[in-house]
């Protein structure tokens, strides 16, 4: 689609603004994206169905995605006015998960023409949720050693083997899976498949997570079955894809999602009621107070960060590795907030359940326990460092890899 | 290490021996996962009071040990390993404290031998908001004919379900925040106008938020004088700290070699996980720190022993340095486990989240910093 110049752009946001005010249901405003809970124990309401389906038709929950895989086919500056459209009526966008953030760009990089219509819709309507079926006990930040093996059973891979920590394969439709398709090579012996958590042949066991819910599995393949025509790339050449898509979630998982279980309420805020201020608004607890100046200020320099690399990477759309960085920072910043949320609250900070504490004072403790996490997923801050090190700075490999 | 005497060293051993046999870490999840009320299991609280573990700092004439404070501190660390649940703290610590230091004869006679027996449970109830503040008291204790009536109440009351005597700091003059005007009133928890809220913690163990309610007391539950229980508090206080950080260091500790072990045993890219420098270093700084730590919980413990001048400022170095040290192994303990460090089989998260309580009870390290800084006049 044409890329709009100022007064198109005013037009479009217009018409977005007019499509939003006739399809967002008006209970759902300010409703924080339930694609966002880590459990998705209850069902959607009705309205939330609406809602998606509307979204999902128009492709606008993929703005930036090809029209013809049922993506918006927005330029950057109208996807831009899109979110902002939603934004300002309170409006979430229901279209989400592992399908958007990381296994769609990736497909639509590396799959064929049929693949991407077979998968890429569904995406694009939020019918299917997929799960990454990556890690396994033995392969974590060293991924390239995975042993699930796949094996050529004519028109289909027979699949053997288990992973673990896959979030949400108790809700997926669908897996996209790394397995072992050569036993003498180790990077060059992996391939990518597509195959449903439908099927007899897979099993999945929740795993409880030190912040009490469940979002991870265990997941145990037994003669699962996945079709040829969804091997993505070509046979033992899944590595570079895997790459690519790690790039894509690394990306996303930068200091984004960073919800601080406050209620919405800076954290400033936070302190200034719970540890009390002077008559000049300065925080009661000096130390407290710098160490939160100190975040603030990585924080903005964090942001800045993150829009020089929008403006530098203009015209190249695609994730680079300074993603590596943003990552580790980040989620650092992150992880301090979590904590001086905690500390800032004090006694009320170390609740588990009850109502001797608020829902915010819950929240926070639970986003605290699950946000040590995020220097874990994705390419852990360790293996992020090495990245840096290695492949931008040009330091030596003493890693027996390869 | 301190250079123990005979005494301590077999009081160390013993511990030591019990917790391996006793209570390991799966003991403190099984309490855990029985969701018992007073957050503690009270047969293996029997079996620490029979081995006379209550009465350490109680002296011989109320049925203690007299073994002073870094004795009971090396108990308490050993306890601290495994994560151990027990009102020993509250109680044989922090409220035997307060008796010794503030009782008369007595109110000694009628609480310390059965506090040093394990069979009454004591304990400090001393904050009311959100934050460790023992100047901001605002329960307030009204003179009544024949004795005081009690109005007010606190939060986070350590074992506040499990206590039978609760020593109470309450305002009889002056304004939150002055420390003149406080006294400590001794309060059976069976009074009437007590009521108490279970609070469901992170750490699971036993804490409670108490109401009082025109609570009556007689003359005779003042500890102390009725002016001077700031003072009091403080050393009270400075007790439980030194004690607490105790607990923390053998956590931490603990957790350190748990995490040391596993950067020797997984391996990833061919190699255990040990051989990355990048840990190697991190395990290397946890360990200094460590070493840091234990000296300084081991002279804020024998500075109490010595009742020497400089407590305060030993003890709110201990308590800071001890919880930076237990943030960061806690810390450190879940990441370079990956992802199985971050589910709830594994033990990492009782370790992580028993740290942030350890840490913010009896002030955290910003409070204590503060408060070494002030001691130091700067
Ligand atoms: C909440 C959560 C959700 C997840 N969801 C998914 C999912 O949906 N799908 C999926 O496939 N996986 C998922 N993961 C798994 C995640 O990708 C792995 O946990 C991660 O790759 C680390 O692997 P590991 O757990 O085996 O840790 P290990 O690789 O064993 O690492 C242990 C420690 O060693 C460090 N380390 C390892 N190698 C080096 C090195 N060379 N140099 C320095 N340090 C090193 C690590 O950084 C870490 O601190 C999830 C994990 C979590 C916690």
């Amino acid at each position: 689609m044409a890329d709009f110049g100022g007064t198109d752009l005013e037009t479009f946001r217009k018409e977005v603004r007019e499509w939003v005010e006739g399809n967002f249901p008006k209970a759902l405003k300010g409703v924080p994206n339930p694609m966002a809970r880590e459990e998705r124990g209850n069902a959607p309401s009705a309205d939330m169905e609406t809602w998606r389906k509307a979204v999902g038709a128009k492709g606008w929950g993929t703005p930036s995605w090809p029209k013809e895989y049922g993506g918006g086919g927005l330029s950057a500056a109208e996807a831009r006015v899109v979110t902002g459209e939603f934004n300002r009526a309170g409006a979430y966008n229901p279209i989400g998960g592992m399908g958007v953030m990381m296994f769609g760009p990736t497909l639509l990089e590396y799959g064929t023409d049929a693949q991407k219509l077979e998968h890429i819709p569904a995406i694009c309507r939020g019918e299917i949720a997929w799960c990454q079926g990556f890690s396994e006990p033995g392969a974590g930040s060293d991924l390239a050693a995975l042993s699930t093996k796949a094996v050529d059973k004519g028109d289909h891979f027979e699949i053997d083997g288990s992973k673990i920590w896959t979030s949400g394969a108790q809700w997926a439709d669908w897996c996209f899976c790394l397995v072992r398709t050569d036993t003498a090579k180790k990077h060059e012996g992996i391939s990518f498949v597509l195959f449903t958590m439908r099927q007899p042949g897979v099993e999945v066991r929740p795993i409880p997570l030190i912040a009490g819910s469940s979002p991870f599995c265990e997941t145990f393949f037994t003669g699962a079955r996945a079709e040829k025509k969804d091997l993505v790339g070509p046979l033992n050449g899944g590595w570079t894809i895997a790459k690519r898509l790690l790039q894509h979630e690394r990306s996303g998982l930068t200091g984004a999602g960073g919800g601080l279980g406050s209620g919405g309420k800076s954290l400033e805020q936070l302190a200034k009621d719970y540890v009390g201020h002077d008559d000049k608004g300065r925080i009661a607890d000096h130390d407290l107070r710098s160490r939160l100046v100190a975040n603030a200020i990585n924080m903005r320099a964090f942001q800045q960060t993150a829009v020089r690399a929008m403006l530098e990477a203009k015209g190249n759309a695609s994730p680079s590795s300074a993603t590596s960085i943003m990552k580790n920072a980040g989620t650092q910043l992150i992880q301090e907030r979590h904590e001086m949320a905690l500390e800032i609250m004090g006694h009320q900070g170390l609740g588990w359940e009850g109502d001797a504490f608020d829902a915010d004072e819950l929240a926070a403790v639970r986003g605290w326990l699950f946000g040590k996490a995020f220097t874990i997923f994705g390419g852990s801050q360790e293996v992020q460092s090495n990245i840096v090190s290695k492949r931008i700075l040009g330091l030596p490999d003493l890693t027996q890899s390869k | 290490m301190a250079v123990l005497t005979e005494e301590q060293s077999m009081l160390r051993d013993a511990a030591r021996s019990w917790v391996q046999e006793k209570s390991p870490v799966t003991a403190f999840r099984k309490m855990r996962d029985s969701g018992v009320e007073l957050g503690y299991d009270a047969t293996a609280w029997n079996e620490m009071a029979e081995m006379g573990w209550a009465g350490v700092i109680v002296p011989e004439e109320y049925g203690g040990s007299e073994f002073g404070y870094l004795s009971l501190g090396l108990v308490i660390e050993e306890l601290g390993r495994t994560l151990t649940a027990s009102p020993l703290i509250a109680s044989g610590l922090g409220a035997a404290s307060a008796l010794i230091l503030g009782g008369s004869d007595t109110q000694k006679s009628e609480w310390l031998p059965k506090i040093a027996e394990g069979t009454a449970i004591a304990t400090l109830a001393v904050d009311e908001g959100p934050h460790h503040a023992p100047e901001k008291v605002a329960l307030t204790a009204q003179s009544t004919r024949v004795g005081y009536s009690l109005n007010g109440k606190k939060t986070f009351v350590l074992e506040g379900m499990a206590a039978n005597l609760l020593v109470v700091s309450a305002r009889v003059s002056g304004q939150p925040g002055d420390k003149a005007g406080i006294a400590l009133f001794l309060v059976p928890a069976d009074t009437k106008g007590v009521t108490r809220q279970k609070l469901s913690l992170a750490d699971s163990r036993g804490a409670a938020n108490i109401a009082f309610d025109n609570v009556l007391v007689p003359e005779s539950a003042i500890l102390g004088s009725v002016d001077g229980g700031y003072a009091l508090l403080e050393k009270v206080l400075d007790r439980a700290r030194a004690g607490l950080s105790a607990e923390m260091l053998g956590a931490a500790v603990q957790a350190f070699e748990v995490t040391l072990d596993y950067l020797k045993t997984r391996v990833q890219f061919g190699q255990v996980i040990g051989s990355f420098q990048a840990l190697q270093h991190r395990a290397a700084k946890m360990f200094t720190e460590l070493e840091l730590s234990r000296s300084a919980v081991e002279a804020a413990l024998t500075a109490i022993d010595n009742d020497s001048p400089d407590v305060p400022e030993l003890v709110s170095l201990a308590k800071a340095k001890m919880g930076d040290t237990f943030h960061l192994v806690s810390n450190e303990m879940v990441q370079m486990h990956g992802g199985i460090g971050m589910t709830d089989a594994h033990d990492a998260g009782f370790y992580l989240k028993r740290a942030r309580a350890a840490e913010a009870a009896f002030g955290n390290q910003a409070y204590h910093r503060d408060r070494y800084a002030r001691i130091q006049g700067y």
